[in-house]
């Protein structure tokens, strides 16, 4: 049997690849110990700037990666179909995109976590990861609940 | 290793996950969104795997670098619990966290990514910075 890349196991199979180094990424840059990103956007203690090296290395290989992608898909050489190209196009500046960011950079800075480290750290179990991850998926059912009608 | 050595080579990792998830199939790896969507839907197979991915992953860190996994020493459950909601909502409305919008937002030159980083970092900065300055965060 022939694999397609765009086929649903092929699909799933890269997904599940990304997710996995994703994940390895995360924990080596230190972002699943709440404590170094707090010692990081805490600026009025003893500042710890490590976190900004995870970020400058994550874009150090995804700002080449993205002018290819960008390239192989012009020449429409690209590996994947067309139609499940889903690179966001819109430019326009809302106060959605704002406020919601900020609103997200509120709750980063009082718990030390974001989704991606939350998210890895549920196999440790620990109680505060649970109750994070718990309120983050209240937060997101409230959203598309309540609140994306009104928008 | 030198922390800022530990968190370059991560921080390259993380811009290899993300770019696979690009080259192989034309797609951000947003995490907050994926998440998002597996759990409420549209929940298409290649979220519940990256998701997956997500969890795999960390079982390996738990197995190989166990104190890669810390929780912080100086909040509540309430502040955590508070601080879930915010993520969670936040991350909806603003349509993106640190992964869609800091890393591959970034990477791509988006002025919208650009600025919501630009507004996360702020407000994470200088609620932390508060919190701190208020003389501990319980």
């Amino acid at each position: 049997m022939k694999l397609e890349a765009e086929s649903p196991l092929g699909l799933s199979i890269s997904a599940f690849a990304s997710g996995l180094l994703f994940a390895l990424g995360l924990g080596l840059g230190g972002m699943t110990d709440a404590n170094t990103v707090l010692g990081f956007l805490n600026l009025a203690g003893d500042w710890n700037p490590s976190l900004a090296f995870v970020m400058l290395g994550a874009i150090a290989v995804y700002a080449p990666a993205y002018r290819l992608y960008a390239k192989l898909h012009r020449n429409e050489q690209a590996p994947w179909q067309s139609s499940m190209c889903n690179v966001p196009t819109h430019t326009h500046i809302d106060r959605q995109l704002l406020v919601g960011a900020a609103i997200f950079g509120v709750g980063w800075g009082l718990g030390g976590f974001c989704p991606g480290p939350a998210l890895v750290s549920v196999v440790t179990g620990a109680v505060p990861v649970m109750v994070f991850i718990a309120a983050m998926a209240l937060g997101m059912y409230a959203f598309r609940r309540f609140a994306a009608k009104g928008l | 290793m030198h922390p800022f050595v530990a968190s370059t080579l991560g921080g390259l990792i993380i811009g290899l996950a993300s770019a696979l998830l690009l080259l192989s199939q034309g797609r951000i790896a947003g995490i907050s969104g994926i998440s998002a969507s597996a759990a409420f839907g549209p929940r298409e197979g290649w979220r519940l795997a990256f998701v997956a991915g997500l969890g795999v992953g960390g079982l390996v860190l738990l197995q190989s670098m166990p104190t890669a996994f810390a929780v912080p020493v100086d909040r509540s459950l309430f502040l955590l619990a508070a601080a879930g909601l915010l993520v969670g909502f936040g991350t909806q409305l603003g349509r993106g966290c640190t992964s869609g919008h800091g890393v591959c937002g970034l990477g791509r030159l988006s002025r919208r990514s650009a600025l919501a980083t630009g507004a996360f970092m702020l407000t994470g900065f200088a609620t932390a910075s508060l919190l701190h300055l208020m003389g501990g965060a319980r």
